[in-house]
């Protein structure tokens, strides 16, 4: 064997596992939810089947999914701006403000309970939200839950940014004459937006994609495309329906990603 | 301003754990409603030792973990070192084909591995929720594992190579003790997030066996719950010490 194909194969060995099982787990199962999404019927058990557009049209025809979808996409909008605006000065005063031992700590404080678990997590707020403010069971207390879980990663990406900002920078601008807002506004904020723009990334889609939160925090108000598809699969098992429903939040979310990222990106531009 | 800055901190993290500690507190509260005055007992922990479902769940949960850590471990440090050491054609293609797994949501990926493991016989159960874990982990596993690769010089392997080693010997005696960190904290990693899985282990589950995520999650949707205050205690203390350690062995790791 020559050399070429000796490595050839030992890439092969190396990656060949790894990716055998992605594929099982993952590539297949998306294609098989694609054409599932396609059929009449869930072709198990015997059952006949025949190709179908009925789900995809039916969500453009009847008012009900497409108001789901809608409050999917306001709670994704409204949970990524609050995140970001209660993210943005924590991740300042983290990377600018304050030094040392206390950064330290509180940074490790910040990004602890995001590792822990999340249904734990959410589950300690019908506890709160209970008694004496009684909104559980409330559309607040959906957006409440799911702000705490995903606060963190909006610190932890605008921290990282705003951390490898050269102090110097803003030095320079402040003795060229910029005021502090100035030097902010013109500096600093520009040179974070890849963080923001990760956190927005990093927050926007699963809580489109959730229906944990919506269930356990929000009861009855768990109107949403999460839980609605969520109920295909546990209550309902209409499987192609909820198939098709996926790929249309799917959709949704590529499309929203997609608009958002050129508003965007003249930041990024500027800050690389 | 440094002031300003700490008092705002201090407000953030008092939101972050303000309901995580409440629930500790009513774990030891005698009262399953929640009722005031706090009376400190244990009768929640000792109903939750003679719970047999929650019990076998963990004990699901902590098995899975394991072999999920295991394989993913294994796979992911393979791939990491392809990735890490050999130019070729595919790479970026396959580098792309980690991020469905972090970046579809979860839901999404559940209910495809359900309709898939269904349609072709694998079914659902406990073997179904590992597939679907080892699937999650292996995305962080390369990333974790790749980071400390790059760190660790080739030109230490091209002198074991000159000096007459094998390039099974370079491996298993100077690529594999100097990864050792990165790929515990990999293995740690792993445990975490399978331990913590509901999603899919949700959509996975056979009825009558599953993970403490998923009996946590029918619990609270029965409505009643002291208990799981209880196990949700152990699992936060759990989790959290678990991710002190892998933070803990990074540093260390980066550091020899």
């Amino acid at each position: 064997m020559n050399k070429q194909s000796r490595q050839a194969w030992t890439i092969f060995g190396l990656t060949a596992p790894a990716y055998f099982w992605l594929t099982i787990t993952v590539l297949l199962p998306l294609t098989a939810m694609l054409y599932f999404s396609f059929l009449t019927a869930t072709p198990i058990g015997g059952k006949e089947a025949s190709f179908t557009l009925k789900h995809y049209i039916g969500f453009f025809e009847k008012h009900i999914y497409r108001y789901n979808a809608w409050r999917s996409i306001q709670l994704g909008l409204f949970v990524t701006s609050i995140c970001l605006m209660l993210a943005y000065p924590a991740a300042l005063g983290l990377a600018k403000v304050i030094k040392g031992r206390w950064r330290e700590a509180i940074f490790l404080l910040i990004i602890l309970p995001f590792w822990s678990n999340a249904l734990v997590r959410t589950f300690s707020w019908t506890m709160v939200l209970r008694e004496p403010f009684d909104i559980l069971y409330t559309y607040p207390a959906i957006v409440i839950g799911l702000v705490h879980a995903y606060l963190p990663y909006a610190i932890l990406t605008i921290y990282v940014s705003l951390q490898s900002i050269d102090d110097s920078l803003i030095e320079a601008s402040r003795s060229l004459g910029a005021t502090r807002w100035q030097a902010f506004y013109r500096i600093m904020l520009p040179l974070s937006m890849p963080g923001v723009l990760a956190g927005i990334f990093l927050i926007f889609v699963p809580v489109i994609g959730s229906f944990m939160e919506p269930r356990i925090l929000g009861g009855k108000q768990a109107i949403m495309l999460g839980p609605i598809i969520e109920s295909q699969f546990t209550a309902l098992n209409n499987w192609p329906l909820g198939a098709a429903l996926s790929f249309i939040m799917l959709a949704i979310v590529l499309i929203i990603l997609g608009i958002s990222t050129p508003l965007i990106k003249p930041y990024l531009e500027k800050s690389s | 301003m440094t002031r300003l800055a700490k008092i705002y901190l201090v407000a953030v993290l008092v939101f972050l754990y303000l309901p995580i500690l409440v629930m500790m507190a009513m774990a030891f509260n005698r009262s399953a409603l929640y009722e005031m005055p706090f009376t400190f007992d244990l009768v929640w922990f000792k109903a939750l030792m003679e719970n047999e479902r929650l019990l076998q769940a963990s004990w699901n949960s902590v098995w899975i973990a394991a072999v999920n850590a295991v394989i993913a471990t294994a796979l992911g440090t393979l791939a990491a070192y392809a990735f890490a050491r050999y130019e070729f054609r595919l790479k970026g293609l396959l580098q792309l084909l980690l991020f469905p797994p972090i970046t579809i949501p979860w839901l999404i990926i559940g209910i495809s591995m359900l309709i898939f493991f269904f349609w072709v016989g694998i079914g659902r159960g406990l073997h179904a929720i590992l597939l679907g874990h080892v699937a999650l982990s292996l995305p962080y596993v390369i990333v974790v594992v790749g980071a400390r690769l790059r760190d660790v010089s080739v030109q230490l392997e091209e002198a074991a190579a000159t000096l007459g080693a094998t390039p099974q010997q370079t491996f298993r005696r100077v690529t594999l003790p100097i990864l050792a960190p990165g790929v515990i904290a990999a293995a740690l990693f792993a445990f975490a997030v399978s331990f913590d899985q509901f999603v899919i282990s949700y959509f996975l589950a056979a009825p009558g066996t599953s993970t403490l995520p998923v009996e946590i999650f029918t619990a609270i949707r029965k409505g009643f719950t002291p208990e799981i205050n209880a196990i949700s205690t152990i699992i936060i203390l759990v989790s959290m010490s678990l991710m002190l350690l892998v933070a803990r062995n990074y540093r260390f790791g980066g550091e020899r």
